[in-house]
């Protein structure tokens, strides 16, 4: 079976589409999944430091598209886990540097070899965006539960399906339950009947994460993170397995609720 | 600055310098044919255009989502930044706004926005469908009534002629009677817009959390009231 393109994107830029990235990534690598992460951000990478392989870089996506090296040279192996791969964005190019037609053509290459590639999107709706999203088969959009995320995130639905490459699928990050019950914060209940997209994932806001980035080690490793069953959860919803959503308030209040929206379409 | 570059018996292609680029005109005819046509002649002169910002004025061609978003993929392998797609088919011009183009050179006046979707027809005499989710960015443009059966999400707009008919939220920006007509109405399941417009008033809702109800907005002595929709 030939694997399966995802694209993370979400049009505003400091969500979490990188972090979503190596962790999902990380989730289905140590699933014993062959996994391949790309860095589509061409001149602003960062899934390199996020995964801790910044300092192992020779060859980048710019190299391979330009045919300056073999495939096999510019996939780095993680270190911690065998099954994971990165190709990591050149830093000294930009966007234009790689169109959508060498991404179809490297992820067409790269299914034969990988059960899951995963693009890291940069932010924005120009042509980075349109590169990443080229090749996908499924775009996963990440946004926050905040008025700013959520109108980037239904102008970048709009345009995947303007490109019939929807239906996209939507991941709600660094929810604070606390504030959602004060009702300081929208609620995943607003964000999903705004949006009206079907919903991958919830991950409530965690420290684990930073601490997680900053030190190279996605946090999926993390035993103990909340955040990191979250991403686990939501790389077994990626391969079809029904995993109920993560209670985020300890009474399971809205919970119920939310399940009850997901059963009945999102909607 | 005009050069006409076309060949005998082939489709023929026309670029000229505008204040915004370069336009290319293209002939009708068979779509495959031009499209091939133009590449090659894109090719030809790739140093000339490569870095260019583009209109194409597709004639009358009628053409889908599939097809203007490969021609855009392939303009910009060539380093062409395709901004506009100008053409007297609304399938077409839908297509190109959806894809997120411009579908005429310079912002339109009233009437130039009649001519261009289709001439000859009265303001308020014939309606569009749109059975869809209108996301931030989408903007519609008619000159008669607009129906719309989904939300009309905030960033997204909608310009009409005649009446707005939202069988859905209305969160965005409506305006109804955009050439004058002060007796259009706008009506939605729940009216929550981030601005509406009906002639030459303009109104802006206060953000209020009320439950959802239907409601029909329109003039009265010059100024933009909402009103319960009660069908008794």
């Amino acid at each position: 079976m030939p694997g399966k393109v995802i694209t993370i994107t979400s049009g505003k830029g400091g969500v979490g589409k990188t972090t979503a990235c190596a962790n999902l990534g990380a989730a289905l690598a140590s699933d014993g999944l062959k996994v391949v992460c790309i860095d589509a951000d061409i001149g602003l990478r960062n899934l390199d430091v996020v995964l801790g392989l910044e300092n192992r870089i020779v060859y980048d996506l710019v190299d391979l598209i330009e045919g300056r090296c073999r495939t096999r040279q510019a996939l780095i192996r993680d270190k911690r886990l065998p099954e994971l791969y990165l190709i990591p964005a050149a830093q000294t190019r930009d966007k234009s540097a790689v169109s959508p037609s060498d991404m179809i053509k490297l992820c067409d290459e790269l299914r034969g070899e990988f059960d899951w590639v995963i693009i890291d999107s940069p932010a924005g709706i120009e042509r980075g965006f349109r590169n990443a999203i080229a090749p996908t088969d499924m775009a996963l959009v990440v946004t926050n539960p905040e008025v700013a995320a959520v109108r980037d995130a239904d102008r970048i639905i709009g345009l995947i399906e303007a490109e019939e490459k929807g239906p996209a699928r939507l991941l709600i990050n660094r929810i604070k339950p606390n504030m959602v019950k004060r009702g300081e914060m929208l609620s995943p209940e607003d964000v999903i009947e705004l949006l009206a997209i079907e919903l991958i994932g919830l991950v409530p806001e965690d420290e684990n994460v930073l601490t997680g980035t900053n030190r190279g080690a996605p946090v999926v490793l993390n035993g103990k993170s909340r955040a990191g069953q979250a991403f686990r959860n939501i790389a077994q919803r990626l391969r079809g397995e029904k995993v109920p959503f993560l209670a985020l308030d300890e009474n399971g209040g809205f919970l119920g609720k939310l399940t009850r929206m997901i059963r009945t379409g999102g909607r | 600055m005009e050069s006409d570059i076309g060949i005998a018996e082939k489709p023929k292609i026309q670029i000229k310098g505008i204040r915004e680029g370069l336009l290319i005109i293209l002939e009708d005819g068979d779509w495959q044919k031009v499209h091939d046509f133009l590449l090659e002649q894109i090719d030809q002169q790739a140093e000339f255009l490569c870095g260019a910002r583009v209109a194409l004025d597709v004639g009358s061609q009628v053409l889908k989502a599939a097809d203007l978003g490969q021609l855009r993929n392939q303009l910009s392998d060539r380093k062409i930044t395709l901004w506009a797609v100008i053409s007297d088919s609304p399938t077409t011009q839908q297509t190109a706004q959806t894809l997120g183009m411009e579908i005429q050179l310079t912002k339109a006046k009233p009437e130039q926005t009649e001519q261009s979707i289709s001439p000859g027809i009265q303001s308020g005499e014939q309606a569009i469908l749109l059975h869809r989710t209108l996301r931030s960015g989408f903007s519609i443009q008619f000159p008669g009534h607009v129906v719309v059966i989904g939300d009309v999400n905030p960033g997204a707009e909608i310009i009409a002629g005649g009446n707005i008919v939202i069988w859905g939220r209305l969160r965005g920006m409506a305006h109804a009677g955009a050439e004058g007509n002060k007796e259009a109405i706008i009506c939605a399941l729940d009216v929550m817009p981030t601005q509406l417009r009906i002639a030459d008033q303009i109104s802006i809702t206060p953000q209020q959390r009320k439950k959802a109800q239907p409601e029909i907005v329109r003039l009265r002595d010059g100024s933009v009231i909402a009103e319960l929709w009660n069908p008794k």
